[in-house]
């Protein structure tokens, strides 16, 4: 169990952001340390000035699922951001801005959240995967 | 209500608590999350008291356990309402 788990988050929508961060706030509990690489929308949800903005749900969700969800969070549900937070605080979890994504998206390292460790490329991700599983979410 | 923790050896003297943890109407990860944190702040063979109301919770309780080494004293339910006491390894 020495090995980390390894998510690659591309999707900014927040119920796939919810999945993850329950994901990694579960391993988090049990002692395993996470590495988290975020491309594309993933990377753009953590965006300091828009990380707590909605930014809707997967299309498959629909009217139903929206509402749901929605009665979820009002229920107290914490937002994926502050699961990811509270994961952070409680074991090793490492999360990296993809290279590649910044470049493409025109994103700079000061317009992250503090949530993001830093800014890697796909190389170093998989180096610091080691034998661990990776997840694509 | 459920009956106090015992030690097991039959005196029927109730295990002293050391820390609570009020999980109901968490849902998951959370009860665990809080779980594991409130541990951290335990010293070895302190018990914690935790009740959940999330579905998952017993079988989530006794993989967190038996991973992370603790020791599950005891795991119930009663009306929907998860209860289990958790000795710090």
């Amino acid at each position: 169990m020495d090995e980390p788990i390894n998510l690659v988050l591309f999707s900014g929508t927040d119920d796939r952001l919810q999945a993850a961060a329950v994901m990694t706030a579960g391993a988090a509990a049990l002692g395993r340390r996470v590495n988290i690489f975020l491309q594309y929308w993933a990377l753009d949800a953590f965006r300091k000035d828009r990380i707590a903005a909605g930014r809707g749900l997967s299309a498959e969700a629909g009217e139903a699922g929206a509402a749901l969800v929605a009665a979820a969070a009002k229920a107290g549900q914490s937002p994926w951001h502050e699961t990811l937070r509270q994961a952070k605080e409680l074991g090793e979890v490492d999360i990296q801005a993809c290279s590649l994504s910044m470049d493409v998206l025109k994103i700079e390292e000061d317009d992250l959240d503090p949530l993001v460790d830093g800014v890697e490329g796909v190389t170093a991700f998989y180096l610091n995967a080691g034998d661990g599983h990776i997840v694509f979410i | 209500m459920a009956r106090p923790p015992t030690n097991g050896k039959g005196s029927g003297m109730p295990l002293e608590i050391a820390q609570r943890v009020d999980a109901q109407g968490l849902s998951c990860p959370m009860p665990i999350v809080k779980t594991a944190q409130a541990v951290k702040l335990m010293v070895s063979g302190q018990l914690l008291e935790v009740l959940a109301t999330d579905a998952g919770s017993s079988k989530d309780f006794a993989a967190w356990c038996k991973t992370t080494g603790n020791e599950l004293v005891e795991s119930s339910v009663e009306g929907g309402v998860y209860r289990f006491v958790l000795r710090r390894k």
